[in-house]
């Protein structure tokens, strides 16, 4: 498949502030393509570059191999979905997927069958007539969607839009709007600080830090082998040490925690173990694992998603996933247990 | 009574007092003055007041007038102050937007009368724009700018155009600035951006401002006074001449009262035309 955008060294500056640094991206037609990262990471400001709201001061953008240098937001293929939704509230939700046909200035039966199969599409038959702040959350969203995906764009841009929905309504969004993509079949780039929303629906996972893509990758690489420190502390879940020293062959916390580590060929300073990555009770058959005590201090209960956390003998704490199953229903604060964790499951690096 | 009561009617007293004592009152003893003859000290009702209003040419056409220009200088504050409304809102730093804004609301400050006379002053035969073209060689013979109803118009749009320029900025400010970069986005031109998304949202605030610009105008005294010079026609003149010359105030009482009720009508129909409810532009 060829690929639909090219980002090559783009930078952008303001004033002394570096917002967007030598950012590399390639981007295949069909693809789903998440931009994750924490709030002022750059990630904004990467969409409205590629959207041409902002000029870049580096680098170049391609889109269909013709370079977007000095063409302005109208005339770019590309649409977003807003935020903010931005629908336009003087205008009813025909008026509203109809806008961007309207200054094409299409035939008006043919807009009126474009909008309309669009609007059956995202499941808003019917809804033609209504105005806007007569819509809920999810419907708003899916008249923005719309909106956008009516004009056919090579590339949909969307900046978090789910976050604005109540935390059901964004779960069930999240499976609907990928399978609108791999219906429509549309290049999505999606702009969000929730890595559930970017593992759920993506392809790949650009994940953004001060204004650099520190890793891109599919999901599953994201969440299994970081690249950064930083990775593996934004996706996901992760109990994080400072190390005090390491060796060859073990590393130690600062609180003096020692666990063997062999074949380390630098020497890292900070540390990461999953949750869901220790062995309670490891059999005496398991190889390669650090076997250590620890006492339960609080069970936190949540259904599938239950936790514990233990504090071993050098006073460090750990998050653990706690299987519900018979075996550990019994587990209660003050109680000892044994715990393992895989050589291959300890994340180090050097920050 | 409860507390909550009491605050209730306690607070009502000042809304009553307001409203019975300084709007109702005169306004039923200046509709039913109308209906009396000046001179005549029986309590008979008579149409005269009104009667003269309409045989008399110049009564009527100075009303018409009046309200025409009034209607015009409305228009011409919209479009004066709302690309300065929009320069504010959306385009200038918001640091100096507030140091623009007082600056702006200055000349409120000093008054209309001192305003007015500023005006006096730059349009005057020795004023400040005839003796710059004198001295450029542009002209010989002054330009006829004051006593007229260019004067005027000028007085008139520069001591009300503010009260368009606030309410407009006000909704401007609500305007989400997604909603023009949307509208951008999906390929509209700035001309159609303008028209269909800012115009529609900035309409309250326009109706609004132009409610209060009209009023202000039809009403006023001072700028058609002074800048408006002896042949110039305006119906408040017609008013304060029944008042305070002719001493005829039951005439002066009908005309009063029939520019209420064309000022009335002309935002009734200014309400109608752009959509908007009272209500709405009220608050």
């Amino acid at each position: 498949m060829s690929s639909v955008l090219e980002i090559k060294d783009l930078n952008k500056n303001f004033g002394d502030f570096k917002a967007l640094q030598d950012i590399n991206l390639n981007v295949k037609e069909g693809e789903f393509v998440s931009v994750l990262g924490p709030s002022g990471c750059g990630k904004t400001t990467l969409l409205r570059v590629i959207a041409g709201f902002i000029e870049e001061s580096s680098g170049s953008i391609s889109i269909q191999k013709q370079p977007m240098k000095g063409i302005s937001p109208e005339n770019r293929p590309v649409n977003i979905v807003f935020q903010s939704l931005a629908l336009f509230p003087m205008m009813n939700v025909f008026e509203n997927v109809a806008f961007g046909l309207r200054r094409q200035g299409l035939k008006k039966d043919e807009i009126s069958k474009k909008v309309l199969k669009m609007l059956k599409r995202v499941g808003l038959e019917g809804y033609e007539k209504k105005k806007i702040n007569e819509l809920s959350g999810g419907q708003k969203q899916r008249v923005a969607i719309a909106r956008s995906l009516v004009m056919k764009p090579k590339i949909l841009l969307l900046d978090e839009p789910l976050s604005a929905l109540d935390r059901k309504l964004r779960e069930y969004m999240k499976v609907e709007l990928k399978d609108l993509q791999r219906e429509v079949g549309t290049t999505f780039i999606y702009i969000t600080h929730d890595q559930s929303e970017a593992l759920v629906m993506s392809d790949r996972v650009a994940v953004m830090n001060k204004g650099k893509i520190e890793q891109l990758d599919t999901p599953v690489n994201l969440y299994t082998h970081p690249n950064t420190a930083f990775v593996a502390g934004f996706v996901g879940e992760n109990n994080r040490f400072e190390l005090a020293n390491s060796d060859n062959n073990s590393i130690t916390t600062k609180n003096g925690w020692k666990l063997n580590m062999p074949d380390l060929d630098f020497t890292p300073n900070v540390m990461f173990m999953r949750p869901e990555a220790f062995i309670l009770e490891p059999t005496d058959d398991i190889k390669d694992i650090n076997r250590f005590q620890a006492t339960i201090k609080v069970v936190l209960f949540d259904g599938a998603n239950t936790k514990m956390s233990v504090v071993v003998d050098s006073g460090d704490e750990i998050l653990i996933s706690l299987p519900q199953n018979a075996k550990f229903q019994n587990l209660k604060s003050g109680d000892r247990v044994d715990i393992g964790i895989a050589y291959n499951n300890i994340k180090c690096y050097k920050e | 009574m409860s507390g909550n009561k009491k605050a209730f009617y306690f607070l009502l007293i000042p809304v009553l007092l307001w409203l019975v004592l300084l709007i109702i009152i005169p306004h039923i003893d200046l509709f039913i003055s109308s209906f009396k003859v000046d001179g005549d000290s029986s309590s008979a009702f008579s149409l005269e007041n009104y009667t003269i209003f309409f045989e008399e040419k110049i009564y009527w056409f100075t009303f018409l007038n009046t309200v025409l220009y009034a209607i015009g200088i409305t228009l011409l504050a919209f479009v004066v102050t709302f690309p300065v409304a929009f320069y504010l809102t959306k385009v200038v730093d918001r640091k100096y937007a507030s140091f623009l804004t007082l600056m702006l609301l200055i000349p409120l400050w000093v008054g209309e009368l001192v305003t007015i006379y500023g005006w006096v002053i730059i349009l005057g035969d020795h004023g400040v724009i005839n003796e710059s073209l004198k001295w450029l060689g542009i002209i010989d013979k002054p330009l006829p700018l004051l006593y007229n109803n260019f004067s005027m118009s000028i007085g008139l749009l520069y001591m009300s155009m503010l009260f368009m320029t606030i309410p407009v900025m006000t909704t401007l400010e609500s305007l989400d600035d997604s909603l023009i970069e949307a509208a951008s986005d999906l390929g509209a031109s700035k001309f159609t951006i303008f028209r269909r998304i800012i115009i529609p949202h900035a309409m309250p605030g326009i109706v609004n401002g132009g409610i209060i610009v009209f009023m202000l105008v039809i009403g006023d005294y001072v700028a058609p006074n002074i800048l408006g010079g002896k042949s110039n026609l305006w119906f408040t003149e017609q008013i304060y001449n029944q008042f305070l010359s002719t001493f005829n105030w039951n005439q002066g009482a009908a005309f009063g009262f029939l520019l209420l009720v064309i000022s009335s009508a002309v935002i009734w129909m200014a309400l109608k035309l752009s959509g908007q409810k009272l209500e709405k532009v009220g608050s």
